[in-house]
C-alpha cells in the first residue's frame, strides 16, 4: 500500500488557558504592567540591601530642618531624603511597599478563597440553600463596613491582624456574589451533567470542575481586589487607625508627606505616592488584560 | 480699663456704633489707631465644641466662645491680673473664708434681664448639682464652697450650698477653707451666670441661637456645628460702648496644614501654626507668626503602683530614663515654637512660682547621659539585661514624633527598648486611668494660674494621679500650702522631691503659638492662661 | 413588581434589625464612654449623667428602648457629644450636605467617565483607549486627602478663585472643590465598567446584525449598545452611593462642610453612642433602598428580567 495517506499529526489542542495567555501577551499595558510590578516586588525585597539607614533610626542632623538638610542625595544616604523626623524615606518606602503589598495580597487572597467557596457553593446547591447562603451576604453587605472596620481598631486595638481580620469579614462578599452568578452558568453545562451522571459527589464536581472554570472571573477580580484593599488600608491609615509604629505603610508616608506639601519638602509625598500610583496602575492594566483575555466573545 | 475722660468718649462713640448699621472708620479711645471699617474677626478652631453652657463647656474653644457670651464675676486684663467683670469689686474677711461680691447695677441679660446675684447662685448651684452633669463640678470642689461636697454627692440639696444673694447686687461666698486666690477662680468659665428663665423654658436647647440668652459683649448668632460659630455685639451688654469688634466668627478646621493654607489666602485673621513650621513662618512673617508661653506642661508617667513594672520601682531606673532625655531635641528641633525644656511640673509661667534649681537641670546633656548610664548600670541593667518597657501615647502626629525621638534617645544613649503603642484618646484614658500601662505620655493645662493647679496632681489623693505616685511629704506640703500666704517654699520644696523620685519626666512646658494678622490688635499674650475677650480686640485700618 | 418590591420590603426588617443589634452591641463594646475624658467626672456626678442618657440600663434594655423610640416617633436621641443637639438635627443638617456634593461628584463622574469608556471602547486596544484608562485610574487612585488640600493650595491661595472651605448653604462656589476631590474616587471604576461592559455588547451578535444593516456606528452606539452597557454601572453607583456617607470624611475634614461622614466616623472617637446608631441606620435603611432602585432600574432596562 503506498504511503499516500496524509499523515495527520495530531494537532495540540489549544485550551482556554493558552488562548488567553495569547490574549494577554499581545496586550502592551498589560504586560508593561506585570513587569513594573515585579520590578516593584523586586526592589521591596532586594532594595534593603543598598540602605544606608534603618526604616526607624533618627539622622539627628536632619531632624527639624528637613526642609534644608533632608533632601535626597547619595552622599548623605538618603536616596529619597528624609522625613520630619530625620528618618530615611528610602527605607521606609520600602517597608511601606512591603506592608502594603502584604496587606493587599493576603487580604486578597482570604476574599477570594472565602468568596470562590462559598459563593461556588451555594450557586451549585441551588434552591433554599442558595436562597439563605445569598440572603445572609445581602445583609451583611448592609453593613456599613467603613464602619465597623472602624470600630473593630478602636475596640480591639490596632495591629495588622486586625486589619487583616476586618478587611476580610467584608471583602468577600462581592466575590461571592461574582462567582456565585458564574457558578449558575456552568453548572447548566454538559460536562457537569456528564459528571453527574457518572455520579461524582457534589463536593468533588464543585473542587475538580466548578472553581478551575471559574479561576478565569476569579483572576480578574482579584487584581482589581488587591488596589482597592490597599486602598482601604491608606484610608485607615489616614484616620490614624493604620499599622503601628515603627511599622509604617503607604497609607502612613501619603499622609505624613500631604501634610508637608507645602514646605518645601515634596520628596516626603512624591517617593511614597509615586510606588503607590504606579503599582495601582499595575494592577488595575495587568486586571483589565486578564478581563480581556479571558473573555472569549472578545475577538 | 481706664478711658481718659471715658464718659464723654463712651458716650460719643457709643452713639456712633448705635447710629449705624456699617460701621464708618473711627479711632481708638485709648491708642488714637484708625480702626478698619470691618470690625470682623475670623479665626479657626481645631475641633467642634460640645456646648456653650457656661456650666456643661468642657474644651477650650468652647470656653473660649463662652468668654464672650457670658461675664463672671471677674475679668482678667492683657497680663492676666485681676479686673472687675460683672461685679465692680470684693471683699473678704480676715481669714479668707467669706468672700462678697458686689455686683453692678447696669449689667443687663442680652433680653433685658438685670443681672442679679440670684443668677450666680442658680449657676453655681446649678454647677454643683449632680443632676446637670457638668464636666466641671469638681472645680466647685476645689473652689472650697460650704457643702459642696454634699451637694455633689446628692446627700445634700442644692440650696444648701454655701453662696447666698444678700440682695439683687451682693453676693456672699463662704468657704471651708482659707483661699487667698479664690477671685482669681471667678474668670473660670464654670462660675459664669447662667439664665435661669431661658434655661427652664427651652431645656437643652437654650443655647441655640433665638434660644440663648447671655450677659457678655456678644450673642450667639449662628452656630452649623463642624463648619462655624458666629457671635455678634450684644448691644445690652454695660460696658458695650467700650468693646469695637462687631462680629466675631470661628470657622472650625480639622487639619491644620488646610487652615494655614486658608490664613495665607486671606480667610482667616487668626490661623494654626502646623507642628514644625513655626521657624520657618517667622522667618517669612515675622510679624504675624507668634509664640509665647503657656500654662501647660507635658510629661510622661511612670507606673508605680503595685501593677506597675518591677524596673519602675527602682529610682534610679526613673532618673536615668529621665536624665536620658535630651529636651532640647524635642524643643529645637521637632517643635520649633518656642517651647521651654521643662525639668520640674510647673511651669515657669505659673504665677507667683519661681523655677526652683532642680539638680539635673543645671547639668549638660552630656553629663546627664553620663550620669544615667551610671544610674542604670548601679540597677543592673546593661548589655546583658536591656531594660525593656512600653511607652503608651494617645493618637496624634505630633505626640508620636516626640516619643520616636524619646525611643531613639534611650536606645543610643543606654540601650533600653522600648515599645511604642498608641491608642485612640477615650481607650488611651481608660488604659491610662486603670493603670494599665508601664509608661504613659500625660499633659496637664492649668485651671487656674497658681502652682497648686499643677503640683495637686502628685498628690496621693488626686484623681489624675494614674501613675499613683504616693509621697506623704508631697501630700503634707500641699495641704500646708492652701492655708499659706507665701507658698514659694513649699512648692521649690516639692518639685526637689519630684526631681529627686522622679515619679514622671518632665519634657517640655506649652508655648502657645498661633499666626496672626498684623491689623489685628489687643491680643493678651501676656495672659498665660490666654483667656482673651474678643471684646478687647480691634481691626485697625491697614 | 408591586409584589416583588413588598417582598424586598419585608426582607428589609430582619436585615435592619440584625444590623441595629450588631452594632449596638460592637459600640458598646468599645473601651471608655461618652463622658469618659481627662478631667474625670466624679463618680456621682457620672452616675446621674448616665442615668440621665439611660445609660446605668442593662444592655438589653437599653436596646429595646432605642428601638421603640425610633419605631414609634423616629427619635434617634440626644447626641452625647453635643450637648444642645439631637441626632435628628445632626442627620439633618449633615445629610442634605453629603448628599448634595455627593450627587453632583456622581453626575461629573459619570458625565467624564462614561464617555471616556465609551471612546476607550470603541477604539478598543489603541493608544487612545489606554490614555483614557489610565487618565480615570490616575484620577482615582490619587487618595482625596492628597488631591483636597491640594485643591485649596491651588484654588484658594494661589489663584484666589474659591473659598477654602464652608458650606454657606451649598452654594455653587463651595461646591467645586468637594465636588472634583470626591468625583475622581469614581471616576476609574466607571470608565473601565462602561469600557469592558460596552466592549461585551459590542461584540454581541444583535450589534453584528445592526452593523450588517448598515446602520451608522454612532446610532449603533447610543441607541443600542449603550442602554445595556450601563448595566453594570447603575448596579455599582447604587451600593457605592451609600459607602460615599464613609468615604467623605476625608472631604468634610478639608473642606469643613458639616457633612455627615465626619460626624459618623468622629461618634466612633467620641463614643456618641446615639448619633453612631442614627447614622448607621440611616446607611442601613439607604443601602436596601438603593439595592432596590437599582434592581428596579435593571428591569426597565432589560426585558428580560421580570420580577
Amino acid at each position: 500500500m503506498s504511503n499516500n495517506s496524509l499523515e495527520i499529526k495530531a494537532i495540540k489542542g489549544r485550551s482556554l488557558w493558552d488562548d488567553a495567555r495569547r490574549r494577554f501577551s499581545q496586550n502592551k499595558p498589560a504586560i508593561i504592567s506585570l513587569i513594573v510590578l515585579l520590578v516593584i516586588i523586586l526592589f521591596s525585597l532586594i532594595g534593603p540591601q543598598f540602605a544606608v539607614w534603618s526604616k526607624e533610626e533618627i539622622d539627628w542632623n536632619a531632624m527639624g530642618s528637613a526642609a534644608i538638610l533632608g533632601m535626597p542625595s547619595i552622599d548623605t544616604g538618603h536616596y529619597f531624603g528624609t522625613d520630619d523626623l530625620g528618618r530615611d524615606i528610602y527605607s521606609r518606602v520600602i517597608q511601606g511597599t512591603q506592608i502594603s503589598l502584604m496587606v493587599g495580597v493576603i487580604g486578597a487572597s482570604f476574599a477570594i478563597i472565602i468568596g470562590t467557596l462559598y459563593g461556588a457553593i451555594s450557586g451549585y446547591l441551588g434552591g433554599r440553600t442558595d436562597q439563605i447562603m445569598m440572603r445572609i451576604v445581602d445583609i451583611l453587605m448592609s453593613i456599613p463596613f467603613m464602619f465597623v472596620l472602624i470600630l473593630l481598631l478602636v475596640v480591639f486595638g490596632r495591629s495588622i491582624i486586625m486589619l487583616f481580620i476586618g478587611i476580610g469579614l467584608f471583602s468577600w462578599l462581592d466575590m461571592s456574589r461574582i462567582v456565585r452568578g458564574q457558578t449558575l452558568n456552568i453548572k447548566n453545562k454538559e460536562f457537569i451533567e456528564a459528571a453527574q451522571a457518572i455520579g461524582v459527589s457534589s463536593y468533588k464536581i464543585i473542587i475538580r470542575h466548578i472553581i478551575p472554570n471559574l479561576l478565569g472571573v476569579v483572576a480578574i477580580y482579584a487584581t482589581l481586589l488587591v488596589p482597592s484593599i490597599i486602598l482601604v488600608e491608606t484610608f485607615v491609615s489616614f484616620l490614624g487607625l493604620g499599622v503601628q509604629e515603627p511599622n509604617t505603610s503607604w497609607g502612613v508616608l501619603i499622609s505624613e508627606g500631604a501634610g508637608t506639601m507645602m514646605y518645601d519638602t515634596e520628596w516626603q509625598l512624591l517617593f511614597p505616592l509615586a510606588f503607590f500610583v504606579v503599582t495601582m496602575f499595575c494592577f488595575y492594566f495587568i486586571g483589565d488584560g486578564l478581563r480581556d483575555a479571558f473573555d472569549p466573545k472578545d475577538r | 480699663m481706664k478711658y481718659f475722660n471715658k464718659t464723654i468718649v463712651a458716650g460719643f462713640v457709643s452713639a456712633i456704633l448705635t447710629s449705624t448699621t456699617v460701621l464708618a472708620a473711627g479711632t481708638h479711645p485709648t491708642s488714637g489707631e484708625t480702626l478698619a471699617d470691618d470690625q470682623t474677626f475670623t479665626y479657626s478652631i481645631l475641633d467642634e465644641h460640645s456646648s456653650v453652657d457656661p456650666q456643661i463647656v468642657e474644651d477650650v474653644s468652647g470656653a473660649d466662645i463662652v468668654r464672650d457670651l457670658f461675664e463672671g464675676l471677674m475679668n482678667q486684663d492683657a497680663d492676666g491680673n485681676l479686673i472687675p467683670g460683672a461685679a465692680s469689686g470684693f471683699s473678704t474677711n480676715d481669714d479668707k473664708t467669706v468672700y462678697t461680691f458686689t455686683l453692678r447695677k447696669d449689667a443687663k441679660w442680652s433680653d433685658g434681664q438685670r443681672v442679679t446675684a440670684g443668677d450666680f447662685v442658680y449657676s453655681w448651684r446649678r454647677l454643683a448639682d449632680p443632676k446637670t452633669g457638668s464636666p466641671y463640678s469638681w472645680f466647685a470642689e476645689i473652689m472650697s464652697i460650704e457643702g459642696v461636697g454634699d451637694v455633689m454627692s446628692g446627700d445634700a440639696d442644692p440650696s444648701t450650698l454655701g453662696v447666698t444673694a444678700i440682695d439683687n447686687h451682693t453676693l456672699e461666698v463662704r468657704l471651708t477653707a482659707s483661699l487667698p486666690y479664690f477671685a482669681a477662680m471667678t474668670t473660670h468659665g464654670s462660675t459664669f451666670p447662667s439664665p435661669e428663665w431661658a434655661i427652664d423654658e427651652h431645656g437643652n436647647e437654650w443655647t441655640k441661637p433665638g434660644n440663648i440668652v447671655s450677659n457678655g459683649a456678644y450673642v450667639l448668632t449662628e452656630h452649623i456645628p463642624n463648619e462655624r460659630s458666629v457671635r455678634e455685639r450684644n448691644s445690652l451688654y454695660w460696658n458695650n460702648s467700650a468693646t469695637i469688634l462687631d462680629k466675631v466668627v470661628a470657622l472650625v478646621i480639622n487639619d491644620e496644614n488646610t487652615d494655614l493654607t486658608r490664613y495665607l489666602a486671606g480667610e482667616l485673621d487668626k490661623g494654626a501654626v502646623p507642628s514644625g513650621q513655626y521657624l520657618r513662618l517667622k522667618k517669612e512673617y515675622p510679624n504675624q507668626a507668634t509664640s509665647f508661653p503657656r500654662l501647660c506642661n507635658y510629661y510622661m508617667t511612670f507606673n508605680v503602683s503595685p501593677s506597675g513594672p518591677e524596673a519602675f520601682k527602682d529610682q534610679r531606673v526613673r532618673q536615668a530614663l529621665s536624665y536620658a532625655v535630651d529636651r532640647s531635641v524635642i524643643t529645637d528641633k521637632i517643635l520649633q515654637a518656642g517651647q521651654i525644656q521643662a525639668f520640674t511640673f510647673t511651669p515657669g509661667a505659673t504665677a507667683g512660682f519661681d523655677v526652683p534649681e532642680v539638680e539635673f537641670g543645671k547639668m549638660t546633656q552630656d553629663e546627664r547621659n553620663h550620669k544615667a548610664k551610671h544610674l542604670l548600670d548601679d540597677a543592673g541593667y546593661g548589655a546583658d539585661n536591656p531594660l525593656k518597657f512600653d511607652y503608651l501615647y494617645n493618637t496624634s502626629e505630633g505626640h508620636k514624633k516626640i516619643a520616636i525621638a524619646v525611643q531613639q534617645m534611650w536606645k543610643q544613649t543606654l540601650g533600653v527598648e522600648v515599645t511604642l503603642a498608641n491608642m485612640e484618646w477615650k481607650t488611651f484614658l481608660k488604659t491610662r486611668g486603670s493603670q494599665d500601662f508601664e509608661l504613659a505620655r500625660g499633659a496637664w493645662c492649668g485651671d487656674y494660674n497658681e502652682a497648686s493647679t499643677f503640683l495637686d496632681l502628685l498628690t496621693s489623693k488626686s484623681g489624675y494621679n494614674d501613675g499613683k505616685y504616693n509621697n506623704t511629704e508631697v501630700d503634707d506640703l500641699m495641704a500646708e500650702a492652701k492655708t499659706l500666704s507665701d507658698t514659694s517654699a513649699n512648692y521649690t520644696r516639692i518639685e526637689e522631691i519630684l526631681a529627686n523620685d522622679m515619679p514622671v519626666i518632665p519634657i517640655y512646658h506649652y508655648a502657645g503659638v498661633f499666626m496672626m494678622k498684623e491689623n489685628l490688635k489687643g491680643w493678651p499674650y501676656g495672659n498665660v492662661e490666654q483667656n482673651w475677650y474678643s471684646r478687647n480686640l480691634y481691626k485697625v485700618a491697614e | 413588581m408591586l409584589n416583588y418590591i413588598l417582598k424586598r420590603f419585608a426582607v428589609a426588617i430582619p436585615t435592619l434589625l440584625t444590623l441595629i443589634v450588631v452594632s449596638f452591641l460592637l459600640m458598646h463594646s468599645a473601651p471608655g464612654g461618652p463622658f469618659t475624658s481627662e478631667r474625670a467626672l466624679p463618680p456621682q456626678v457620672l452616675a446621674n449623667i448616665e442615668a440621665k442618657y439611660g445609660l446605668d440600663k442593662p444592655l438589653h434594655i437599653q436596646m429595646t428602648n432605642y428601638v421603640k423610640g425610633v419605631v414609634t416617633e423616629f427619635d434617634f436621641g440626644p447626641s452625647f457629644k453635643y450637648k444642645d443637639r439631637t441626632v435628628n438635627q445632626i442627620i439633618a443638617q449633615g445629610f442634605p450636605i453629603t448628599f448634595t456634593y455627593g450627587f453632583w461628584s456622581f453626575i461629573v463622574a459619570i458625565g467624564i467617565g462614561i464617555p471616556l469608556g465609551a471612546i476607550a471602547a470603541i477604539r478598543h486596544n489603541s493608544w487612545i483607549d489606554h490614555i483614557a484608562v489610565g487618565v480615570s485610574i490616575c484620577a482615582q487612585v490619587l487618595p482625596n486627602f492628597v488631591m483636597a488640600p491640594l485643591l485649596v493650595i491651588i484654588f484658594t491661595l494661589w489663584l484666589g478663585l474659591l473659598p477654602g472651605g464652608g458650606w454657606n448653604g451649598g452654594s455653587w462656589e463651595y461646591l467645586v472643590m468637594p465636588v472634583i476631590a470626591l468625583s475622581t474616587s469614581y471616576m476609574a471604576s466607571i470608565t473601565r465598567m462602561t469600557r469592558s461592559s460596552l466592549l461585551e455588547v459590542l461584540n454581541s451578535d444583535y450589534i453584528r446584525t445592526s452593523r450588517a444593516k448598515g446602520l451608522p456606528e454612532i446610532t449603533i452606539l447610543l441607541r443600542h449598545a449603550l442602554k445595556p452597557a450601563m448595566l453594570p454601572v447603575i448596579s455599582y453607583l447604587g451600593p457605592t452611593f451609600v459607602g460615599l456617607i464613609t468615604g467623605s470624611v476625608i472631604i468634610d475634614i478639608y473642606f469643613s462642610t458639616g457633612g455627615l461622614g465626619y460626624f459618623f466616623v468622629n461618634s466612633a472617637f467620641n463614643r456618641d453612642y446615639s448619633v453612631m446608631m442614627g447614622i448607621t441606620i440611616l446607611l442601613g435603611c439607604l443601602t436596601i433602598l438603593f439595592s432596590l432602585i437599582v434592581d428596579i432600574i435593571y428591569a426597565w432596562i432589560d426585558p428580560k428580567i421580570r420580577y
